[in-house]
């Protein structure tokens, strides 16, 4: 290494996690290398003491959605189940850089939530009852505390959408994405559980109702059993697995602003004009807004809609104007009828879902690996879980959030 | 941005048109038959490819006519458009990549 041409380059840093050939069989496979399907394997070896695990990933660790979030964490959800399982990850969240033994840059700077009509008042104030009577932290601020909170948004009278209030979640924030699934990474792979990179499914070989293993790029491998957390991918499992699952995949875009200085203090969402934005630690704005409205595998989106939530950040936040866009991308994500996630399980005995989250998955990331981990360890739902069910859809028993989870799907 | 071919505007943009999701799924012939489940299947059950598939599109700013099109979902390109009631051309023979059929 002396001779090599970066002489006096620091020491390459620790791998946090070893690249590890598969094995031929293992007690739990986890589909899918992202946020879910590590906090589901870091759950499992710290709540259950279940290591025997393999999370099988057909690109690169956490590059799917989890690379391509706004990560955004609140828990303000109209429904008592939404709310009770985005507390409880929004709990999580509180105690995960200690958890984790690994700095995440969690910070709780609040979100607001805008109103701009009189009907958006009516939902946010009854949200916030809903949120109040669930133990989940809100309020209704009025224009003067939207102006007080965040004074960089634009409360004049005489816009297009007058901010008429908002509500707030003081205990709402943000995290570093990356180092979120990489210090999930980290215990997971301290604990003896295999993280498989490269490595696509292909197939799966069944014995009546149950799977017995999966087939992939990097050979067979048997499970005892099978967690799906593919998130857009989910559809080609199942499709290969030969049940129905009520997903859309879509297109869903981001976009960052260039680094500036410390402008924005919180994080503000619009339903109504559809933008919402936050300010990375780094200094960079980050924005998103609703999904491109066809279905799409492409990773990527269509411009006009990057150029309408642009618009609307301009709108609410007239500084903008003069910052230019670094990079926009796209994710996958799956969307289903009721904007609500199936956690739980389906037509095989061994075989457990985890899909649906849409565009808010990030911020369920520890909860759902939490509830996740539990149902596999038991075979039952944990409590969180057990409404989400992909049953649900022909019980009729929703959970509706669409537009009541304050924001667009 | 993308242009997409109304069949009976001609190319125009995107956003010009508004989505309808995966095409030819019928309405239950006998719809007092169905079973719960079934029921469930033709309300919120929907193919889900990643690939050459069928789906509907409306042009909304313009005719407002509905219309069927053959898109690759991988690559978001349009294969082919046609009006409702023309057959489908054979998606094995779409191919990937060809354009505009």
């Amino acid at each position: 290494m002396s001779t090599a041409p970066a002489t006096g380059v620091p020491e390459h840093p620790a791998l946090l996690w070893r690249n590890p050939d598969p094995k031929p069989s293992y007690d739990v496979v986890i589909v899918g290398g992202g946020g879910h399907g590590l906090a589901t394997a870091h759950y499992l070896a710290k709540n259950h003491g279940i290591t025997n695990v393999a999370v099988l990933e057909k690109g690169w660790l956490a590059g799917g959605n989890m690379a391509r979030n706004t990560t955004l964490i609140r828990s303000n959800y109209l429904w008592d189940e939404s709310a009770a399982i985005y507390e409880h990850s929004l709990k999580l969240w509180e105690t995960l850089e200690e958890d984790l033994d690994y700095p995440i840059l969690f910070s709780q700077r609040g979100v607001l939530n805008l109103a701009h009509t009189l009907q958006d008042v009516r939902d946010s104030v009854r949200r916030v009852g809903a949120n109040v009577l669930n133990g989940v932290d809100a309020e209704w601020v009025d224009t003067a505390g939207v102006a007080e909170l965040c004074p960089i948004v634009n409360t004049s009278p005489d816009i297009r959408y007058p901010v008429l209030g908002a509500t707030y979640q003081p205990r709402a924030g943000i995290a570093k994405h990356d180092y979120v699934a990489w210090g999930l990474a980290r215990r997971a792979d301290e604990a003896g559980i295999d993280l498989i990179q490269d490595c696509e499914v292909l197939g799966f070989t069944t014995d009546g109702d149950r799977v017995t293993g999966v087939r992939t790029s990097r050979g067979d491998i048997a499970c005892g059993t099978l967690a799906l957390c593919a998130a857009g991918r989910t559809s080609t499992l199942t499709d290969e697995l030969g049940f129905r699952v009520p997903l859309q995949s879509h297109p869903l875009q981001a976009l960052v602003s260039e680094l500036l200085e410390p402008v924005h203090p919180t994080v503000v969402m619009s339903n109504a004009v559809h933008v919402y934005v936050s300010q990375a630690h780094k200094g960079e704005l980050v924005m998103g807004a609703g999904v491109d409205s066809y279905n799409g595998y492409g990773q990527r989106g269509s411009f006009h809609i990057v150029e309408r939530q642009m618009a609307a950040a301009v709108e609410l936040f007239p500084v903008f104007a003069r910052a230019h866009v670094l990079r926009t991308w796209g994710g996958v994500v799956d969307v289903t009828p009721d904007a609500s996630p199936i956690v739980g399980r389906t037509p095989y005995e061994n075989v457990y879902l985890n899909c649906g989250w849409g565009t808010g998955g990030f911020k369920a990331t520890p909860g759902v690996g939490w509830c996740l981990a539990h149902t596999i360890a038991t075979g039952e739902p944990h409590p969180y879980n057990a409404p989400f069910t992909l049953d649900r859809f022909v019980t009729g028993r929703l959970v509706d959030e669409h537009g009541a989870a304050a924001v667009a799907h | 941005m993308q242009l997409i071919e109304c069949p009976w505007c001609g190319p125009r943009e995107e956003a010009e048109f508004s989505y309808g999701g995966q095409a030819h799924v019928p309405y239950p012939a006998d719809p007092s038959a169905l079973s719960d489940e079934e029921w469930a299947h033709y309300v919120f059950f929907r193919d889900n490819t990643a690939g050459v598939w069928a789906e509907r599109w409306m042009h909304a700013t313009a005719c407002r006519r509905w219309f069927n099109a053959v898109r690759d979902t991988r690559t978001h390109a349009f294969l082919a458009t046609y009006r409702p009631g023309d057959p489908s051309p054979d998606l094995t023979a779409a191919g990937t990549g060809a354009g505009r059929g």
